[in-house]
């Protein structure tokens, strides 16, 4: 580890470039489906393959899908789009050149807010957000001789979100990152699994001294398959540039790969010859315009993010700032509590029950499902009961909650009943079980009436007994007191 | 002939076999590099017994030959290069597939320059198409084969491509129609890339109603390619009877330009006189861009065929290099080995073009230039119906002579390219011989989308002919 006092010599600069796979139902200059784990080279056309005298034709949604993320980011929307080949040889790349905006990207600008741990906010500058096709994939632990292409993922549709050098430290990468998968998963553009690669990112990073006025060699990370590796690939990499330079060495503008075992970067190809990519608008594709009423239909269509949730959650159903932060964290359970909160007022009740409850049963469930088993009307019934006084919190959660998840469909209420755990809340049925319970213990209500109060929990104790638990124990109180008072 | 047809005078198993025998008869001209001689005389049984049911399509008893640059599926498919050897395109270019739809028959396929890249049709890797009626001379390029095909009465029409003159310079070159389209009139869905903005199919043929038959059949949008027009397409057979006065534009400098043949300058002169004397307006005009066209042209052309011809590079399909050690010597070898010289040039000019420290020097300055041009070429035809000059500066050129200047080759194109950079269409209509007797070609070219126009005045001019 580094000495403080050599850390705090540099300044970190970091860029990252995101690149989000679009959950398009076709590819992005042709009709074959994007799908993943097929056969090698089955999704695949003549389009797809560069056969001769085939031309690309843009799939709209991929730009609407784009739009929509350029939209959440406060981007400018280019309304005049072109493509741009960027040429170079590879045997994943059928063409010989890739499809993307150099000139034009779709998305101008922006910024994505972030929250540290330490509840700093920053907003993380965009310099552009753009379409382009992704590249099939090389497989070389297949033969011994040859490496193998599947082109399957060739022409996936793909955003790449290029932020402005703005970041200084791994956790601002990481909370960036976990917002542009939260913004995706929300928008319904990408599915945002970095294992699975449909999100990708590389971080640029260069150190300079704190006084320094040009910025230091920068160095390009790539293979970090999750967000904590994103953090760990930087962190490291920061430490070992730092040190290079304490040696008295230089760094060099080059890429490295992040290897997961090790937790190191290792060099990859010098970028000393810079790659020319020779690129030039492609003539087989006709520009695109974007229309006032496109983007407007794009706009309407945008469906409420994290941040509107979190605002409605705060403001409107007055949940503190942590529930609701939970609460957003995945789309699917932000929605169901949404809608349970369209069935039930008790706001605090329900945001209690979805963090403790409702995750807890989720965490037991083998398959991942994220759908929620009981029906919010249901799960909202059921929290409407607790809170009438109807059911005590204790055995909605343990004993009713989980049978309304098995069996799906039925009311709160039936099942309750069915277990006959309802409470009794009426005076008329509990007054009997108190009364009885006072005259059992004659000696208990002396020792009751010569002051030594806590005595009534051992009543309590028996009335519970007596009603097998069903009775509302606020109620239950209350009456026991009275009537020890007026004997 | 149609009529024919139609009344049983003649089938189209007899055409389709005094076409065969053409073929077969005149092979030392190099023209088919594959013919589809049972297919066709299959299809053509198909065709007669649609047409004794009435049921045949439009185009039923046409015979049309296919330059080797245009998919057709199961057919073999190179642009005339050792690079894709072997390869059979898996589907149908749009515009014959259309022709298919109208029972059409397709007799062959044609020999070219390698990649459409050439003026003499010289840089085949299947070897020079001679010209019919000259064995010693080239039949231009680089649809030559298409060109002299009609020429030799090897098929009724071919299918060619104009990048920059590809089919109205051979058209001179042989004495045939030679029809370039305004650029996207035709889908360019499964036509072999060249320079994409300038690629257009053209139609060889030697009936005006022929070749405006199979425009009209073959223009139009297309699904597959998002560059087409969506102009509808007008009935251009049913126009040519039209009689109009037209208001004709030449430029006096392509006319006095010393590098014309003075035999091409005479014949050009003649009809400006004869068309003035029919009464129609003919007036010189100014287009002091005439220069940059081919400049312009080899500078945007090039940079796109850099980048159209990096797909062939030896890994999913076509040729590959059989010792190459690593991933880089695949690419360079089975590069190295395959390309022809003149493909090598245009793909390392267009490479260096394209490059970071020059791309400002030349593309972008040669993208503005072509803006002008098309500027000042839409002005010219606020004005005018139709503006005429040479086709090429020379008649058919012997094999040989410029194939080691390549500025030379390319001069070849200086009359041509106008029309691909301004994106017009252009005819060649071929009007008389030299001293040799090898044929004169007359451009005309009109505004966009106006091939109407353009092939009915083409129609005027033919008639015309008689009396020069």
């Amino acid at each position: 580890m580094l000495k403080e006092s050599i850390r705090d010599k540099y300044k970190v600069v970091i860029g990252l470039e995101v690149h989000a796979q679009l959950s398009t139902v076709s590819k992005i200059f042709s009709s074959e489906s994007v799908s993943f784990g097929g056969s090698p080279n089955t999704n695949i056309s003549v389009v797809n393959l560069a056969h001769p005298g085939t031309l690309p034709k843009l799939n709209k949604k991929a730009l609407e899908y784009a739009i929509k993320m350029g939209l959440v980011c406060q981007s400018k929307i280019s309304r005049y789009n072109i493509f741009d080949r960027k040429n170079y040889f590879y045997p994943d790349l059928p063409k010989g050149y890739q499809l993307t905006q150099d000139r034009t990207p779709i998305c101008i600008g922006g910024y994505v807010p972030i929250t540290l741990k330490d509840g700093r906010q920053k907003d993380i500058i965009l310099n552009r957000i753009h379409l382009e096709e992704d590249a099939g994939k090389l497989i070389h632990d297949q033969d011994s001789v040859y490496s193998l292409v599947d082109l399957n993922r060739a022409g996936t549709p793909l955003i790449e979100i290029v932020t402005e050098p703005v970041l200084s430290t791994s956790e601002e990468a990481a909370a960036f990152l976990t917002e542009v998968r939260q913004r995706v998963r929300y928008l319904d553009i990408c599915d945002g699994n970095m294992e699975e690669g449909s999100l990708r990112c590389d971080a640029n990073i260069s150190i300079m001294l704190k006084d320094a006025k040009t910025f230091g060699k920068k160095v390009e990370i790539k293979n970090m398959n999750s967000i904590r590796y994103v953090q760990k690939a930087i962190d490291f990499e920061i430490e070992r540039q730092i040190e290079e330079v304490e040696r008295g060495n230089s760094i060099i503008s080059e890429t490295r790969m992040f290897d997961i075992t090790s937790g190191k970067t290792y060099g990859m190809r010098a970028k000393e010859e810079l790659n020319d990519y020779r690129y030039f608008p492609d003539p087989d594709l006709s520009p695109v315009i974007v229309s006032e009423e496109w983007l407007n239909s794009i706009m309407e269509s945008l469906p409420l993010m994290a941040y509107d949730l979190h605002k409605k959650f705060t403001e409107l159903y007055g949940l503190p700032q942590y529930d609701a932060q939970v609460l957003t964290d995945s789309k699917e359970i932000a929605l169901y509590f949404e809608e349970l909160c369209q069935r039930t007022k008790h706001y605090k009740a329900a945001s209690n029950w979805m963090m403790g409850p409702v995750k807890a049963y989720l965490k037991t469930l083998t398959n991942k499902a994220s759908e929620i088993p009981v029906r919010p009307v249901i799960l909202a019934e059921l929290i409407d009961l607790v809170e009438a006084g109807k059911l005590s919190f204790s055995i909605a959660s343990q004993q009713v909650f989980p049978v309304l998840a098995e069996k799906q469909g039925t009311s709160a209420l039936e099942v309750a009943q069915q277990l006959n755990v309802l409470q009794e809340s009426d005076t008329g049925s509990l007054m009997p079980i108190i009364e009885e319970v006072i005259n059992s213990y004659p000696q208990k209500v002396a020792e009751y009436k010569s002051g030594k109060k806590g005595i009534i929990a051992m009543f309590m104790g028996e009335v519970m007994k007596r009603s097998k638990g069903k009775a509302d124990p606020k109620l239950a109180s209350e009456l026991l007191s009275k009537k020890l008072e007026v004997l | 002939m149609q009529e024919d047809l139609l009344h049983g005078a003649i089938s189209c198993t007899a055409i389709v076999q005094y076409f065969l025998s053409n073929i077969q008869a005149q092979q030392h001209l190099n023209v088919f590099l594959s013919v589809y001689d049972k297919e066709a005389l299959t299809q053509a049984i198909v065709v007669d017994q649609k047409i004794k049911n009435g049921k045949a399509g439009k185009l039923a008893g046409l015979i049309v030959g296919i330059k080797d640059v245009l998919a057709y599926k199961d057919h073999p498919l190179q642009a005339a290069s050792k690079m894709l050897n072997g390869f059979y395109s898996q589907y149908t270019a749009t515009a014959v597939q259309r022709l298919l739809d109208e029972d059409a028959i397709i007799i062959g396929r044609q020999n070219c320059d390698e990649f459409a890249m050439g003026s003499s049709n010289e840089n085949s890797a299947f070897g020079s198409v001679l010209n019919a009626i000259d064995n010693n001379r080239v039949p231009g390029g680089s649809s030559g084969g298409s060109a002299v095909a009609v020429m030799a009465d090897m098929c009724h029409v071919s299918l060619g491509s104009d990048t920059g003159g590809s089919v109205r310079q051979p058209a001179a070159f042989c004495g045939v129609l030679g029809l370039k389209p305004t650029y996207s009139r035709i889908s360019r869905h499964g036509l072999v890339a060249f320079g994409s903005s300038f690629d257009c199919i053209g139609i060889f043929g030697n009936h005006v109603d022929d070749v405006a038959l199979v425009l009209e059949q073959i223009a139009g949008a297309d699904e597959f390619d998002s560059t087409v027009s969506q102009n509808v397409v007008s009935s251009y057979s049913n126009q040519l009877t039209e009689t109009q006065k037209f208001s004709i534009a030449y430029i006096p400098e392509t006319i006095e330009n010393p590098a014309l043949q003075p035999e091409i300058k005479a014949t050009i002169e003649k009809k400006l006189g004869q068309l003035k004397e029919a009464g129609h307006q003919v007036e010189p005009v100014n287009f002091p861009l005439m220069d940059y066209c081919l400049p312009t042209y080899y500078i945007l052309a090039t940079a796109e065929a850099s980048a159209n011809l990096s797909r062939y590079d030896g890994v999913r399909y076509g040729h590959r290099s059989a010792d190459a050690g690593d991933l880089t010597q695949l690419y360079k070898q089975s590069r190295t080995e395959c390309f022809g010289g003149e493909v090598k040039r245009r793909i390392l000019l267009g490479t260096y073009i394209l490059s970071a420290s020059y791309y400002d020097t030349y593309y972008a300055k040669a993208q503005k230039v072509r803006r002008l041009i098309r500027e000042q070429t839409k002005a010219l035809f606020q004005k005018y119906d139709i503006l005429i000059m040479p086709t090429t500066p020379t008649t058919a050129f012997p094999l040989g002579k410029n194939t080691d200047d390549p500025m030379a080759m390319y001069l070849a194109d200086i009359y041509s390219v106008h029309a691909n950079v301004a994106g017009i269409p252009g005819i060649s209509v071929p009007c008389g011989v030299d001293h040799q007797g090898l044929p004169i070609g007359l451009q005309l070219l009109a505004d966009d989308f106006e091939e109407g126009k353009l092939l009915a005045f083409a129609d005027f001019l033919m008639k015309l002919k008689g009396d020069v």
